[in-house]
């Protein structure tokens, strides 16, 4: 397979107006004979489902929550980009444009990430229109912080709730398009297989998870939203029905997965304290324009955190990044708290934690400032951890947190199944090997308002598409096949239950594929993936019946997948040569441990293509190309 | 972390298979629980071991655990979200019981949310709500520019105290007449005190609360018990604003 990502001509700054205009236009009349699935119902699923409908197509929105409302992206915190340059501080479409190039250490598109910066300023103005409330300054005029290593003031917020209010935005939106009858609403469904005629896409296969029963949808496209797969680590700050089923089914129904390895691990998570523990608390990033980050520069140094005088404590980042400080990118702060936990200077119980300490800007600005700014946090944190962080810094650790792999998708969103486009964490597009801060709510909004409206509309004008139902015999087949596998699943009656099983395989790529890899760990790891899968199809335990609400059924039907999906990032992460962002291989770094990349032969997209179930998948490569951006060395000293 | 201890309680669950079973309560032991865990992770390890043991687990609802999405939330010992205040279930640890305790784990009781399965229930209406009404009309594109019409920092930040409502439905549990006057409330302060909200705020309080007679809501009786038992803290005074635009909507204006 060749993959073409149709990045229109021209200079950079004028690729998407030209584009917009020589896409083909669906007649407003005709738009209401065409039906779209989406499937999700997150910042980018919600955002689409709605936009769509308000252009006049027929949509189907699904989801696994009961409702739409309680979409993932409703957890996130700290806030959205924009370059509207309201603070006069610098900032451009062009700067936010090669500031998530850079972050993204050169392995994004360079179209692709400035249209989102461009379309990154109409977010704002949507969100304001529809009731968002961001933060304000006294004079009533939108606030914005700086975030996650950028130097200028483009991160919009609503408290610590940013990602709630956003999602409430388009919910809101959706629900209006819901009451007016143009979105029909599958709430509690999970999405087991795509369906292709005649290859398109042309509709999913679902359980009903109250009922048990497997429904078929057909419609004229397909539209992924269903978030990333960062729960294939176990413990993550993704809620817990954050999966990979869908993203992988299609894949294999032959979309490529592009960049599987490429996994953002979050700095400032509440540490791992007990082995029941269910998930991992991120505590905002913002959290880094106060706290200082440091360990006892002994080992062997037990003392409480206050009795350990300034000279006898590191501050690392501050040490090491005399110009960005704490405020480094995620990757390069997550990978020297690991650093200095190795080097057995790791505080708390486990000594898998540093500290994040507020004495400082508590002393220099007042309790009270440090309170409205990160009140919420505070309060979180202390009711996890029942400690005072504005009397004891808190104590932190990375945390798996966000993919930046995901289905393949060209410059208009589709995949290499025409017909299925992918939208927001699910797709792979924007971030390259390291996301920054604040640009994932951009750009799953982006794509839900801003570009699946016009490309998806680019489609249909050009398709000429047959008419095909429910009934058509591949809805059939694939019923089928999705009742077979439920089928055996339940008939194994084994005796570990499938979150053993997901523990496990999530401490093996913690282990293996977290946050630094090497070449014989990851291969160490594949192989006990495979012997694992296979004690999962023999052993594992699903009480409860198939139609039925059955929570552990739904669970074993996702583990299965992370168990094969897990390989495809082993083998991915395996055949990158070199470092670069959230993919750190310890065979390729720098004298100064920093990620060693090989622009010669890597500056490419690794996109893999589903073979069969037991052999690797064929590699595709897409080379990038960048003509407005040097390509350097980060550095954040 | 605090020098976690592990205690024993006994669970008194409500099984119930679906909305037309009866229904009844079963004991559980859960036995070395840490103290550093969750209710919700309490009440993994008591499925793991039902699963391992050939029995069903206890179903029940969550997603994000971090008190966010809404989805989580058990009547504990008579309290939506159990005894702590401002706590979702997700968000409530189990260094606030004693060894030996006995906790009731019940389902939401509302006339409008029915029960699915043990503590899981349709909370559908909810949404319907905000299908009728809860939104402001404002397509995708066009959007006049975000910092075109100021808006006075504290009306913002009463309009996001309100928008914190994360849809648990505590509120309806809680009231003696399983109104949902909290929550239309909360919706329709959040958007009629933003000037963007105006336009539609006198029908949306009228749909709202037409709505909420239709779907089975009980009426208010100033009981405030949903306030007491909100996780997000929302005000009762939204549901005096409510209040006042559904009686000026209704006086003033001719959508009736
Ligand atoms: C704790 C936390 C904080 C964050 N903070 C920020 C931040 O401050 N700024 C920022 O930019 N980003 C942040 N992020 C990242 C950001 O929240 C996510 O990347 C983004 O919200 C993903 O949105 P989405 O629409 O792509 O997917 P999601 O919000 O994950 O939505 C996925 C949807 O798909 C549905 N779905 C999934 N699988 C299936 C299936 N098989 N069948 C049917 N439906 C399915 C789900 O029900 C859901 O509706 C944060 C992430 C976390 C975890
Ligand atoms: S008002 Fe409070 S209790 Fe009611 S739904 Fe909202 S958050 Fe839950
Ligand atoms: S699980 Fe999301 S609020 Fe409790």
């Amino acid at each position: 397979m060749q993959l073409d990502a149709k990045i229109p001509g021209g200079p950079l700054q004028d690729k998407w107006d030209r584009h917009r205009f020589e896409l083909k236009l669906v007649n407003p009349a005709n738009k209401r004979k065409y039906d779209i699935i989406v499937v999700g119902t997150g910042l980018a699923g919600g955002s689409a489902a709605a936009t769509l409908a308000e252009l006049g197509y027929n949509v189907k929105n699904f989801c696994i929550q009961d409702s739409p409302r309680r979409a993932h992206s409703i957890a996130a915190q700290g806030g959205i980009n924009a370059a509207k340059n309201y603070q006069n501080d610098g900032d451009s479409v062009w700067r936010l444009f090669y500031d998530t190039v850079k972050g993204g250490d050169f392995r994004a598109r360079e179209a692709n990430v400035h249209r989102l910066a461009q379309e990154s300023t109409n977010i704002i103005d949507q969100c304001v229109a529809q009731g968002v409330p961001f933060a304000r300054d006294y004079g009533g005029l939108l606030s914005n912080r700086s975030f996650g290593g950028a130097q200028v003031s483009r991160t919009f917020y609503a408290r610590g709730q940013t990602g709630q209010q956003l999602l409430l935005g388009a919910y809101s939106a959706l629900s209006r398009q819901i009451g007016a009858g143009k979105v029909k609403m599958y709430p509690r469904r999970e999405m087991l297989d795509l369906v292709i005629v005649n290859g398109k896409a042309r509709g999913i296969i679902v359980r009903d998870l109250v009922t048990g029963k497997i429904e078929s949808h057909s419609a004229h496209a397909v539209v992924l939203a269903t978030g990333g797969y960062g729960n294939v680590f176990f413990l993550s700050t993704n809620a817990m029905a954050s999966n990979v089923t869908a993203a992988y089914r299609a894949y294999k129904r032959g979309a490529v997965f592009a960049n599987p390895c490429f996994t953002q691990i979050h700095p400032t998570c509440i540490p791992v304290h007990g082995d029941y523990q269910s998930k991992l608390t991120l505590m905002s990033e913002s959290l880094r324009n106060d706290g200082r980050v440091w360990v006892p520069k002994d080992p062997k140094d037990k003392r409480a955190p206050a009795d350990i005088p300034d000279s006898d404590r590191d501050y690392y980042l501050e040490r090491k990044y005399p110009s960005f400080g704490n405020l480094v990118p995620r990757d390069v702060a997550s990978r020297n708290a690991k650093e200095q936990c190795d080097a057995g200077k790791g505080v708390g119980d486990t000594q898998l934690a540093v500290y994040l300490d507020f004495a400082d800007a508590i002393r220099r600005d007042g309790k009270d400032l440090i309170k409205s700014k990160y009140g919420n946090l505070f309060q979180m944190y202390e009711k996890i951890t029942d400690q005072n962080p504005y009397e004891t810094p808190m104590m932190i650790y990375p945390a798996v947190h966000y993919t930046m792999g995901g289905l393949w998708v060209d410059y208009n969103l589709m995949s290499s199944v025409e017909g299925l486009f992918v939208l927001g964490e699910a797709n792979f597009s924007d971030h390259g090997a390291n996301r920054l801060g604040a640009s994932a709510l951009m750009q799953g909004l982006a794509d839900g308002y801003f570009v699946i409206p016009y490309t998806i509309g680019g489609y249909l004008a050009g398709e000429s598409l047959d008419e095909v139902t429910d009934q058509h015999p591949a809805f059939t087949d694939h019923t089928k096949q999705a009742q077979e596998r439920i089928d055996k699943l339940l008939s194994i009656k084994g005796k570990r239950t499938a979150d053993d099983f997901h523990r496990e395989l999530g401490g093996l790529m913690w282990d293996n594929c977290g946050m630094a890899r090497n070449d014989k760990d990851l291969a160490m790891a594949k192989e006990k993936i495979r012997a694992l899968k296979a004690e999962f199809w023999e052993n594992v335990l699903i009480p409860g019946a198939d139609k039925d609400f059955n929570q552990s059924l739904e669970r074993a039907g996702r583990v299965a997948d992370f168990l094969e999906f897990a390989e495809i990032m082993i083998t991915d992460a395996l055949a990158r040569r070199e470092s670069c962002g959230g993919h750190f291989n310890d065979a390729f770094q720098t004298e100064e441990n920093e990620a060693l990349r090989d622009d010669e032969n890597f500056c490419h997209v690794s996109a893999w293509e589903y073979k069969g179930d037991d052999q690797d998948p064929e590699f595709i490569k897409e080379p990038l190309v960048f003509e407005n951006v040097k390509l350097t060395q980060r550095s954040y000293k | 972390m605090t020098t976690a201890k592990t205690i024993n309680l006994n669970l008194k669950v409500w099984r119930q298979n679906g909305p037309k079973d009866k229904g009844r309560f079963e004991e559980y032991r859960a036995s070395d629980i840490s103290t550093d865990s969750s209710f919700l992770e309490m009440l993994d390890v008591v499925n793991e071991k039902l699963t391992i043991e050939g029995k069903e687990p206890i179903a029940f609802d969550h997603d994000c655990r971090e008190g966010i999405c809404g989805m989580c939330g058990t009547v504990i010992n008579g309290r939506p979200h159990g005894p702590e205040k401002g706590t979702t279930l997700c968000q409530l640890h189990m260094r606030h019981f004693s060894d030996g305790d006995t906790i009731a784990i019940e389902p939401w009781r509302a006339r409008a949310f029915k029960v699915i399965k043990d503590l899981v229930v349709d909370r559908s209406p909810l949404d319907k709500l905000i299908q009728t009404a809860g939104y402001i009309s404002a397509n995708a594109g066009g959007c006049p520019d975000g910092n075109a019409v100021p808006i006075p920092q504290e009306i913002a930040e009463k309009s996001m105290d309100a928008a914190a409502c994360i849809g648990c439905g505590a509120c309806v549990a809680s009231c003696p007449n399983a109104s949902a006057m909290l929550f239309v409330g909360a919706k329709v302060s959040h958007l009629g005190l933003l000037p963007q909200g105006k336009p539609e705020a006198a029908m949306r309080a009228i749909s709202m609360v037409r709505e909420m007679d239709r779907l089975g809501f009980g009426n208010c009786g100033n009981e405030r018990e949903c306030e007491a038992e909100c996780p997000k803290e929302i005000s009762i005074t939204n549901i005096a604003r409510l209040n006042r635009e559904f009686f000026k909507a209704s006086f003033f204006s001719s959508v009736m």
